[in-house]
């Protein structure tokens, strides 16, 4: 059994014969084709009567002789022809490859349509804010159907669940603030001022900027993993068909034991960064814990503590909404799940950190400095 | 290359096959044999495990016990190496289609291909991707094509032309008729026919659709109790006194297929 397809040419009549011989499939393909595209003759007669395997590949490449080159096809079995017909019955004009644009062109699309789908995100975050509220609104007024179980369920999951992480994630930031500052204020001989440091950047600024990033990272992202994939799996169309509506027993729940959450959890965060700080300031700085004390209550203002305060709960509607909302928004298959579920993180800690730099200007404005 | 077996010969044969999911016993004591160039319809009700013996044979699934060979060699404890060279030789359309979703549809197609043969000319790749896919009866359009922009028979379609890449003498099909229209799914019954009957094929199908069995098997196998309990033809099949058999094949919608099936022998004489 010859392993190769053998080609031979026979210019004896006035017809030049290609004979094909052996197996003539994918695995000795390659150097057929190299050959036969030095065929360059009109009107041949392709033998193939001692090949003794073809498969669609040697098929196609016999087909193509006889389409580009007026080829005859001799001595084909009824198999062999079965295999023919089948691949002349395929052969239609098809691109194979995606057209690439120019890189210019494609940089200046993908900027447009970037543009396009941020502003179209932030309309719609704005009609999900507007359809919440008249969600609310209804729930107000009938306030039987408050999902008392889905609210407490959620609460489990964004708030005791996230205690642990966040107390360790504020106890080093604390630390860090004060080493780092104590570092820095010692080459002013005002070492003391550390604790002005601690106390007012964690109620002020970071124990609720760090919580709220914690919690887009943890809360947001599973509520758009979770409406997504009950997305996916119809779950939000079959609620709808019942009369339920997803606003509703979703949506309020997440929103609602988030924006409760915050301020909680962002003092929490708060009280356990000055605790970490504290500790540096003993054993570094010899402050004894009493004295620390002291020097937090004269030096941090209780505007620093509102200023948090009423950061929080914004923050944790933002968080929410940008993971439910965008969890609706699957479409399609599980990869979405996946792009929204990133798309609820970012979106969420970009928004609070643009909120967070307006609160500060605020604040300042109306004088709680 | 390994033995090149006559018609006839069995090219998948299993012994004694058990699967075992926990407390579970799927199979126990299976034996099934699969001719070369026989289309072997494998039906049997939900949860009788027809996934997994297929997942068996193509070790997917390490059985708990019993042999496999496939083209007569042993599959079962095979390292993946060596096991390459008959995996070559097989082509599989899993139920959802199972296509790479950040490839198109026809680099999809190329992927098998690359894999094994790699140094083929870009325009032959091309042109092999192209046939196939428009042979499984995909129009031209779709080959640039994300997985995510078709629908789900288009999905099979694609599936199956990447099942057909190597030209494989042994076909595996996860039921590959379900979510097709009735007119789609004849359109498959009779690609998969005459793609056996052409390449020699032999087809390892898995199905609930018994238009697909009247139209193109030729030996139906029949799960039950954890093994095979029968395999032949429907004839021989009908001929048996076995309550899920006789159910499966005289209920109201077998009666319908078999009328089916006759009226088109009758239509072809």
């Amino acid at each position: 059994m010859s392993e190769t397809a053998d080609i031979s040419h026979d210019a004896g009549g006035r017809r030049r014969v290609l004979r094909f011989a052996g197996n003539l499939t994918l695995l000795r393909v390659r150097k057929v084709s190299e050959e036969l595209k030095q065929v360059q003759d009109e009107a041949l007669d392709v033998d193939i009567s001692d090949v003794e395997r073809m498969d669609t590949v040697g098929a196609w490449l016999i087909h193509k002789l006889q389409r580009d080159h007026g080829a005859r096809v001799i001595g084909a079995s009824a198999e062999q022809q079965l295999l023919l017909d089948q691949v002349a019955k395929a052969d239609t004009p098809m691109q194979v490859r995606a057209e690439h644009e120019q890189p210019m062109l494609r940089l200046v699309a993908e900027v447009g349509e970037a543009t396009k789908t941020a502003m179209s995100t932030m309309l719609g975050l704005i009609g999900f804010f507007g359809s919440l509220c008249m969600s609310a609104w209804h729930l107000i007024r009938h306030p039987r159907r408050f999902r008392f179980n889905a609210v407490v369920t959620s609460f489990d999951m964004v708030g005791v669940r996230a205690l642990a992480i966040i107390g360790l994630m504020s106890f080093l930031v604390g630390v860090v603030i004060a080493q780092q500052g104590a570092v820095q204020l010692r080459q002013f001989g005002a070492e003391v001022y550390t604790i002005n440091l601690i106390g007012r950047l964690t109620f002020r600024e970071l124990g609720i900027l760090m919580t709220a990033i914690m919690v887009a990272g943890r809360s947001g992202s599973a509520f758009a993993a979770q409406l997504g994939s009950m997305k996916l799996a119809e779950e939000v169309d079959a609620m709808r068909t019942i009369g339920v509506s997803p606003m509703e027993a979703l949506v309020l729940p997440r929103v609602l034991s988030t924006v409760l959450l915050m301020p909680l959890l962002g003092f929490y965060a708060s009280i356990v960064a000055l605790i970490g700080g504290g500790l540096l300031c003993w054993i570094s700085l010899d402050i004894p814990p009493i004295t620390y004390v002291q020097r937090i209550r004269e030096v941090v203002p209780m505007t620093d503590l509102w200023s948090g305060l009423i950061k929080a709960p914004v923050f944790g509607m933002i968080i929410a909404m940008a993971g439910c909302y965008q969890g609706l928004q699957v479409r399609g298959d599980a990869e979405e799940v996946g792009m929204r579920t990133t798309a609820a993180v970012v979106q969420g800690i970009f928004l609070v950190i643009v909120l967070d730099a307006f609160f500060a200007v605020f604040f300042t404005e109306i004088g709680w400095v | 290359m390994g033995l090149i077996l006559a018609k006839g010969d069995p090219v998948i044969e299993v012994r004694g096959l058990k699967n075992v999911f926990g407390e579970q016993v799927v199979h126990e004591g299976l034996d099934l044999d699969v001719r070369r160039g026989e289309i072997l319809g494998v039906v049997g009700g939900s949860g009788t495990g027809k996934s997994v013996l297929m997942r068996s044979i193509i070790g997917l699934q390490t059985p708990a016990e019993g042999e496999i060979q496939v083209f007569g060699e042993q599959m079962v404890g095979r390292d993946e190496e060596e096991a390459k060279h008959i995996r070559r030789r097989w082509g599989v359309l899993f139920q959802g289609g199972a296509l790479f979703s950040t490839l198109t549809v026809a680099e999809n197609v190329q992927v098998p291909i690359k894999e094994f043969f790699s140094g083929l000319d870009r325009q032959l790749l091309d042109e092999i991707a192209a046939y196939k896919i428009s042979m499984t009866g995909l129009p031209p359009l779709a080959a640039t094509r994300y997985p995510s922009e078709l629908s789900g028979g288009m999905r099979k379609r694609a599936g199956i032309a990447r099942a057909l890449a190597l030209d494989p003498e042994l076909l595996f099909l996860d039921e590959p008729t379900a979510g097709l229209d009735p007119i789609g799914a004849a359109a498959f019954d009779e690609l998969i026919g005459e793609l056996s009957h052409a390449l020699g094929l032999t087809v390892f199908l898995i199905t609930h659709d018994l238009d697909t069995l009247y139209a193109i098997c030729d030996r139906v196998a029949v799960l039950a109790d954890r093994k095979v309990v029968a395999v032949g033809t429907i004839p021989e099949l009908l001929a048996l006194d076995h309550e899920w058999i006789q159910e499966y094949f005289r209920g109201p919608r077998g009666r319908a297929a078999a009328a089916g099936a006759h009226e088109e022998q009758e239509a072809g004489a």
